[in-house]
């Protein structure tokens, strides 16, 4: 920062309430984004894509899996995962999707339900980068409702066949492995696809004008056979993946409030330079009454998100918990980059500045893994015990 | 290949990033908050982490000086894979010079029998650059500053050191202190293994009596030089524009060779 201000997070010490290594986890990360990443983002976001081999740098720091034990995994807590997903999104959503995607949904979906011989070829090299996964859930006419999906796996002898189509799966284009969920005469089931298989496709998503740093695609499954040991054994039901949406949201809570400090970061900067009138924007009331709420929703977001995961690192995080934390975390976050961009003024429209990168990341971030919506209703029932889903 | 025991320096420093604070009673930097590993020296972890990684065998020993025996710099440095570190932390260290802290780090390296040790050039936040080469005297160790490569066999060490012209190349027996500049060869990140695997690696937490160093010779009370008064740098004057009304060229020429830059 230009100013002689204070840190936005410094303002309450939470750096206190860290143990040494999670804050070292926190910083390593920061400064791998400063470097390696930030310098880059204007032109993936611009270019619309996230080069894969970053895949090996994510691997080689220990970011890919790296609340899973054993496996080539480092084995962090929930807390230090979740502060390596905050620095992330500092750098963009796009980024830290690619390491939600990787290791809370492809690398525990199966560390979670798969087979010992599953997660030993499988998870050392994901760990490392080398080896890239994506996870299918959402169908084109399934996004909140995944129990309606159409995608079917039947059984031809002791094979398994695979057809139908998955949409808006991260890094689905660059992914040597994909977990597809599907409808089977045994209930929802997981496979693990290798994406060489004859029968998969996975197109690109593009003209996108949102998550830009980052792969989006279709997954077409045509017919695609696989042998009986890749259907994933522990599980037969919408608990499968649901499962791993919840390691993926936990990150999520954590994740959006890296890009609304970077936001306010970049305001706080911007407006202590910039003069208006002869004097600086940051003097105005007008402006430090926005900073000010502002920093006061990225505190209060970080100790929901910290309680929260300490509750997980206890074993004791309960679905509708993560649902509130997302819920509130994304909200302000969103709010806190549109606030910022009013700061900005036409500077914060552009790529030379993060707000409206991040400002249009997190309108993804509102809806997937969960919609606000859904959030709000799973909380309501938890509240009220009536179901308003349907 | 025999083992290769490598000893680097490495100081703990209030992070740069925060603004720095005199004591106004001593003169010296306030160190009251968290310290952080110096950057400058990361460089040199990471070339004596090179080092041991190609004699086949070898590890990697931190030797550091600093208040209430602070630690969090060491364990970042730790996090990057040296396997101990010896810490001398004493009250009595406070005010120390130069001198007084190459005393204490030679006593400190002593023990730990290096065939290598390696330091900065110069620390962030006290610049003086003198301390390598004191210690090099004291410990009796040939030293080359300025390094930018090293190669170690035959119990010499081979390297190429920077001057204003390019590099001379020197050889010179081990045990030897080389000091490297910064950005020589690119410090790994700490991986997340690393760091966890710090907090179980040995710190050897020592006082300048267990050192055996006779009381008063270090220290303020050892020191030799005072900080007598600081003066705020002077703040850069505004430039001058130029305007171009056609003659813009021929006034910047003038300008520059008044400053006998062309």
């Amino acid at each position: 920062m230009t100013t002689g201000g204070e840190d936005p997070l410094s303002l309450l010490a939470v750096e206190h309430l860290l143990s040494p290594e999670e804050h070292e986890i926190a910083r390593t990360v920061r400064r791998f984004v400063d470097t390696e990443v930030k310098p880059n983002l204007g032109g993936w976001w611009e270019e619309g894509h996230l080069p894969k081999e970053m895949a090996k740098s994510f691997g080689a720091l220990g970011l890919l899996g790296m609340h899973l034990k054993g496996y080539g995994c480092a084995g962090t807590n929930a807390v230090s995962y979740g502060l390596a997903c905050m620095e992330l999104e500092a750098g963009d959503s796009g980024v830290r999707s690619f390491v939600s995607v990787q290791g809370s949904l492809a690398m525990f979906a199966i560390y979670r339900w798969g087979s010992e011989e599953q997660k030993s070829r499988w998870l050392p090299p994901m760990a490392a980068g080398e080896t890239v996964g994506c996870f299918g859930l959402t169908e084109p006419d399934f996004g909140s409702d995944p129990s309606g999906m159409r995608t079917r796996a039947r059984r031809d002898g002791s094979d398994w066949v695979l057809d139908g189509t998955k949409m808006w799966i991260t890094n689905g284009s660059i992914a040597d492995v994909a977990i597809v969920w599907a409808r089977t005469d045994e209930g929802i089931r997981g496979f693990v696809v290798p994406t060489d298989t004859p029968g998969f496709s996975a197109p690109e998503i593009t003209r996108k004008l949102s998550m830009r740093a980052s792969v989006t695609s279709e997954l077409v499954l045509d017919g695609v056979r696989l042998p009986a040991d890749a259907v994933l054994p522990g599980v037969s039901s919408l608990r499968g993946p649901l499962a791993c949406l919840d390691e993926a949201r936990f990150g999520i809570l954590f994740g959006a409030l890296g890009a609304a400090r970077d936001c306010l970061d970049a305001a706080i900067a911007y407006s202590s330079d910039r003069q208006v009138f002869g004097r600086p924007v940051a003097g105005y009331q007008l402006t430090q009454e926005k900073l000010a709420d502002m920093a006061l929703e990225l505190q209060k977001g970080f100790l929901l998100a910290l309680h929260l995961g300490r509750l997980k690192d206890e074993g004791k995080l309960q679905p509708r918990q993560v649902s509130l934390g997302k819920l509130n975390n994304v909200r302000e976050a969103l709010a806190i980059a549109r606030t910022c961009r009013t700061i900005l003024g036409a500077n914060g429209i552009t790529l030379e500045y993060p707000v409206m990168r991040h400002a249009s990341n997190l309108e993804s971030v509102l809806t997937y893994e969960g919609t606000s919506e859904v959030h709000t209703l799973v909380v309501g029932q938890a509240l009220t015990g009536l179901n308003a889903f349907t | 290949m025999r083992f290769m025991n490598v000893v680097v320096c490495v100081k703990q420093i209030p992070d740069p990033a925060a603004p720095a604070r005199l004591d106004p009673s001593t003169w010296t930097l306030e160190r009251e908050g968290k310290l952080i590993l110096d950057e400058s020296d990361s460089y040199g972890v990471e070339m004596g982490l090179q080092l041991a990684d190609q004699a086949g065998g070898g590890e990697v020993t931190l030797v550091s000086m600093a208040p209430r025996n602070e630690t969090s710099g060491l364990r970042t440095a730790l996090a990057m894979g040296a396997a101990r570190a010896i810490l001398v932390s004493d009250p009595v260290l406070g005010g120390s010079d130069a001198l007084g802290t190459a005393k204490v780090l030679a006593a400190a390296i002593r023990r730990a029998e290096p065939d290598l040790v390696v330091a900065a050039t110069e620390s962030t936040d006290g610049y003086t650059g003198t301390l390598p080469v004191q210690l090099a005297e004291l410990l009796g160790f040939p030293s080359v500053t300025f390094v930018k490569k090293v190669t170690v066999g035959d119990g010499k060490v081979h390297v190429e050191r920077q001057t204003e012209a390019g590099f001379d190349e020197v050889e010179t027996p081990l045990p030897a202190v080389i000091t490297v500049t910064a950005g020589v060869v690119e410090p790994r990140y700490p991986s997340f293994k690393g760091i966890m695997a710090a907090k179980g690696k040995p710190v050897d937490q020592l006082t300048v009596a267990d050192l055996g160093l006779p009381e008063g010779s270090v220290g303020a009370a050892g020191a030799r030089q005072e900080v007598v008064s600081v003066e705020p740098a002077e703040s850069r004057k505004a430039g001058e524009i130029i305007v171009d009304e056609g003659d813009a060229h021929t006034r910047i020429v003038a300008y520059l060779e008044q400053l006998k830059v062309i």
